[in-house]
């Protein structure tokens, strides 16, 4: 059944087209893909001259709600877990998406839109075991 | 010049994270949570941001510079193997208990989300484990001989 209360389809076009605009912008701008794992892990072991453009990138975005303050008020950042599964979240998300060479923005977006192979896989594999354990910690163990 | 781009790429992408609702936990959940009431937001904006960037990536492919004469980087394919496999279905994992993904996670950080903290902190060190286990798995080839 379909929340309709809670479905937002024009503000979820609306921000997707700015995000893809955003992964265009770096891509035709700085000829690097906007996948935020990657761009992340990377620096985790910089390499001198690769080390600007993605400290910039990470910037913007931390940044993001910031610029956002100055028109109104932040959108909620709502949790429904507690903080020993959010680390074991980010524990996994984390090696997942370097194992994985991507995630939801390099894979499912950029990946998607060039129709990679390895990313229309990915993107169907984390796609599948993330409704998995949100059904399993919310239905069967919740 | 690249660095500018790159700043105000990640400014877009977080203000398109924060219109589209991604940066919210809850509502990511309201997506993967296909049992009960199914919010299916975030194939819209999927769809939203594939479209845009799709002519973008098709006039990447015949490209070898790009606007500020830098290098166009596109990745190279590799093959999909068990670490391609595994690796995304861990991070799915992940993804689905606690409705956070790399870039709204960082975005939720400018909103101040001390949720957000703990999930960054252990996502950063997730990738530093990762590398290190890498590492340890294939020593430098000096190291092997």
């Amino acid at each position: 059944m379909i929340d309709y209360a809670n479905f937002t389809p024009w503000r979820a076009l609306a921000g997707g087209a700015l995000i893809g605009g955003a992964a265009a912008l770096l891509l035709l701008g700085s000829g690097r893909v906007a996948g935020v794992s990657s761009v992340v892990g990377a620096l985790l072991r910089p390499i001198p001259g690769d080390i600007g453009w993605r400290v910039a990138f990470v910037a913007g975005l931390i940044a993001a709600p910031l610029l956002w303050r100055l028109q109104g008020a932040v959108p909620a950042v709502r949790v429904d877990v507690s903080d020993a599964l959010l680390v074991l979240a980010g524990l996994l998300v984390g090696i997942g998406t370097r194992y994985g060479s991507g995630c939801t923005s390099g894979h499912g977006v950029c990946g998607v839109a060039r129709l990679s192979p390895r990313s229309l896989v990915a993107t169907g594999c984390f796609m599948a075991t993330g409704f998995a354990s949100a059904y399993v910690l919310r239905h069967v163990v919740a | 010049m690249q660095i500018v781009v790159a700043a105000i790429a990640g400014l877009v992408f977080g203000i398109g994270l924060l219109v589209s609702g991604m940066a919210d936990p809850v509502k990511v959940i309201g997506f993967l949570d296909l049992a009960g009431r199914w919010d299916p937001s975030l194939a819209f904006v999927m769809l939203g941001a594939v479209g845009v960037a799709a002519p973008a990536f098709f006039i990447a492919r015949r490209r070898v510079r790009v606007w500020s004469g830098a290098a166009m980087r596109l990745l190279v394919a590799g093959a999909i193997d068990g670490r391609l496999i595994g690796g995304s279905l861990l991070f799915g994992i992940g993804w689905g208990i606690a409705g956070f993904c790399p870039g709204p996670a960082l975005v939720a950080l400018g909103v101040g989300s001390l949720p957000a903290v703990w999930f960054s902190a252990a996502m950063v060190g997730g990738m530093a484990l990762q590398g290190a286990l890498e590492r340890w798995r294939a020593p430098a080839p000096d190291a092997a001989r």
